[in-house]
């Protein structure tokens, strides 16, 4: 059963840069519920950086609501906010931001150990969820020593380890080829989304729409056109049956 | 989190290294320096300090430090004896003597003449011969430092053949012997010590009106040493000081009228700015490439305070490992210059003085990276 799992409304968000003001978000409205993935789209500068960001309550919004599973992070307290992030949020970023000095499996483990968890079973759990992603062999790599494509499965498997609720992913696929960003599409969306998760990713990779299940595509701070694909899919494929 | 600040920290090796020897040099200049210079004001009064026995030492009013002799009559000996309160006194000779050696050449020695029939005031230990020989006729005893280095005579591969028992030089044209060596604490001018009955010290130093340098007093037990230094002044008019203030005398005298003190304060300083600069730095520019994974760790969820207790993990750590360092570099030069004729003298002062340095320079270099951590926003890890 799908319940909402992100609710923004009028969202507004400017940027005071000195010697003008910069409207990131003008207004924006947007509900992601759980067991889909959003991806927001537009070009450079539209705010889905600013969105994403507010979404994943690492930057406050000026005007408007976001609730996250409820929670309305802007009225938090810092702790309560930072606790809620630490356990409910993913993050995939798109210069993969592993640390460079730490191995696979360390890196892995940062998000359970910042909830609390002992380094050993953090360890243990970061190593099955490697397992999972295919990275069972590489738990000692440091980051320099993999391609690209690894440095995402790895990213995605520290998005991951504390089962979150929410996965943000910035530009998921931006470094890597065609086929590595099938790959690594397919398999985030076979590990990541279930009926209590949500998935939203920013991107330009037009070559990953198709892995949707909504797309809110945005320009200048306003989203312009929300495509819910996972209908267009059931319409596609009942014509089809028709014909 | 602990474990990913060390990892974060020594895995940039140089980074480590540059932040680690920073601080090993600071360190290294906050111990070495001051140890040579508290070695060299130590120097100053090692005199007074290797005449253990007496507790007060008596001289002329306008004496300013050990080696500022202004003579005295021999009559205030007797005047210092009749004190209420002095268990006994004896003359001290003090003065610089040419020594002639056998190959002709001059050197200055510091001559003491000890009381004829007590000895008092002899060298600290003797390595050869025996202090009752100096009532053998012409006996001097040498200090070992003189006796190896400048009273050495030029051997036939050039290097020096230290003065030895038996062999004989000549002070003020008058035949000495020695009959010992001794080992005394280096002085600051580091000038052979030549010990010898004050009879005898009279004969050898040039002929003048006054010749007593010092009366070295003891006082009767149960006495306040220092009541009975007050007696001596007020009865005399001569000046007479406890041996820890005639140390601090000569002490202050170096202190304010030499410019030791100003000189080793530069090093000191320029050690713990330049270390400061170095260290502070290079840790600085650690933490500022590392910003943008702090910042991934405060999207996570990391607090704060968190991120503080990592960073100053880091900074204690690079502390503790270059504190140690330095401090294990300045006893190792202590110890291969234990022979030399290099004052060195490394107290227990000193560990605390330039550990607090050392954790000054930590603080700063920390404080400097937290307040760009704390005020980082994590929203910049979604910027590529």
């Amino acid at each position: 059963m799908s319940e909402l799992a992100v609710h923004c409304q009028g969202l507004v968000k400017t940027y005071d840069t000195g010697d003008q003001k910069v409207m990131a978000l003008r207004g924006v409205n947007l509900d992601i519920h759980t067991g889909k993935l959003m991806m927001l789209v537009g070009p450079s500068g539209c705010g889905k950086t600013t969105l994403i960001s507010v979404i994943a309550g690492i930057l406050d919004q000026d005007e408007g609501v976001c609730r996250v599973f409820g929670q309305d992070l802007l009225h938090l307290q810092q702790k309560d906010r930072l606790r809620f992030r630490a356990q409910n949020i993913g993050f995939v970023f798109q210069a993969y931001n592993l640390l460079p000095t730490l191995t696979a499996v360390e890196n892995a483990s940062i998000p359970l150990i910042i909830n609390g968890m002992k380094r050993q079973e953090a360890t243990r759990r970061a190593g099955e969820m490697l397992e999972r992603v295919g990275l069972g062999q590489r738990l000692s790599s440091l980051p320099a020593q993999l391609s690209g494509g690894l440095q995402q499965r790895f990213a995605f498997a520290r998005a991951l380890v504390h089962n979150p609720r929410l996965i943000v992913c910035d530009e998921p696929t931006s470094a890597l080829d065609h086929e590595t960003g099938h790959h690594v599409m397919e398999l985030l969306k076979a590990i990541a989304l279930d009926d209590r998760k949500a998935l939203v990713i920013v991107t330009h990779d037009a070559r990953i729409f198709e892995f949707a299940d909504g797309i809110a595509r945005m320009d200048d701070g306003h989203i312009t056109k929300l495509e819910d694909r996972h209908v267009k899919r059931e319409r596609a494929v009942m014509g089809a049956m028709r014909a | 989190m602990n474990y990913i600040a060390l990892k974060m920290l020594m895995g940039d090796r140089g980074k480590y290294l540059g932040i680690v020897m920073g601080l090993t040099f600071a360190s290294l200049i906050m111990t070495q320096q001051p140890a040579i210079f508290v070695g060299l004001m130590m120097r100053s009064y090692s005199f007074i300090t290797d005449v253990g026995l007496p507790d007060i030492w008596v001289m002329d009013p306008k004496v300013q430090f050990i080696d500022d002799v202004k003579p005295m009559q021999d009559m205030e000996l007797y005047r210092v004896r009749g004190i209420e309160g002095v268990e006994w006194a004896t003359p001290l000779y003090k003065g610089l003597i040419k020594a002639r050696l056998a190959n002709g050449n001059f050197q200055t020695c510091n001559v003491i003449g000890l009381d004829d029939a007590t000895l008092i005031g002899g060298p600290p230990l003797m390595l050869e011969g025996r202090l009752e020989d100096l009532r053998r006729s012409d006996a001097v005893i040498i200090d070992r430092d003189g006796a190896v280095e400048k009273l050495g005579l030029p051997g036939p591969d050039g290097k020096p053949v230290p003065l030895k028992v038996g062999d004989t030089l000549e002070l003020n044209d008058r035949r000495a012997m020695v009959v010992g060596i001794a080992k005394t604490t280096r002085t600051f001018q580091s000038q052979p010590v030549v010990y010898t009955t004050y009879t005898r010290a009279m004969m050898y130093a040039p002929r003048e009106r006054k010749l007593l340098s010092f009366i070295l007093v003891k006082a009767k037990p149960g006495e306040d040493p220092r009541a009975v230094t007050e007696r001596i002044r007020r009865r005399t008019g001569l000046a007479a000081y406890t041996q820890a203030e005639f140390q601090k005398l000569t002490y202050d005298y170096f202190m304010e009228n030499t410019g030791i003190p100003i000189n080793f304060g530069i090093s000191v300083t320029l050690g713990f700015i330049v270390g400061a600069a170095i260290a502070g730095q290079t840790f600085y520019s650690f933490t500022m490439e590392n910003l943008r994974q702090f910042g991934v760790l405060k999207a996570m969820g990391a607090s704060n305070w968190t991120l503080l207790r990592m960073i100053l993990l880091q900074a204690t750590l690079v502390g503790i490992i270059g504190y140690g360092l330095g401090v294990g570099l300045t006893s190792l030069f202590g110890w291969a210059m234990r022979n030399s004729i290099l004052a060195f003298k490394f107290p227990w002062q000193l560990l605390v003085y330039s550990g607090l340095g050392v954790t000054l320079i930590c603080v700063f270099a920390a404080l400097i990276s937290i307040r760009k951590v704390i005020a980082l926003e994590p929203a910049v890890v979604f910027k590529g």
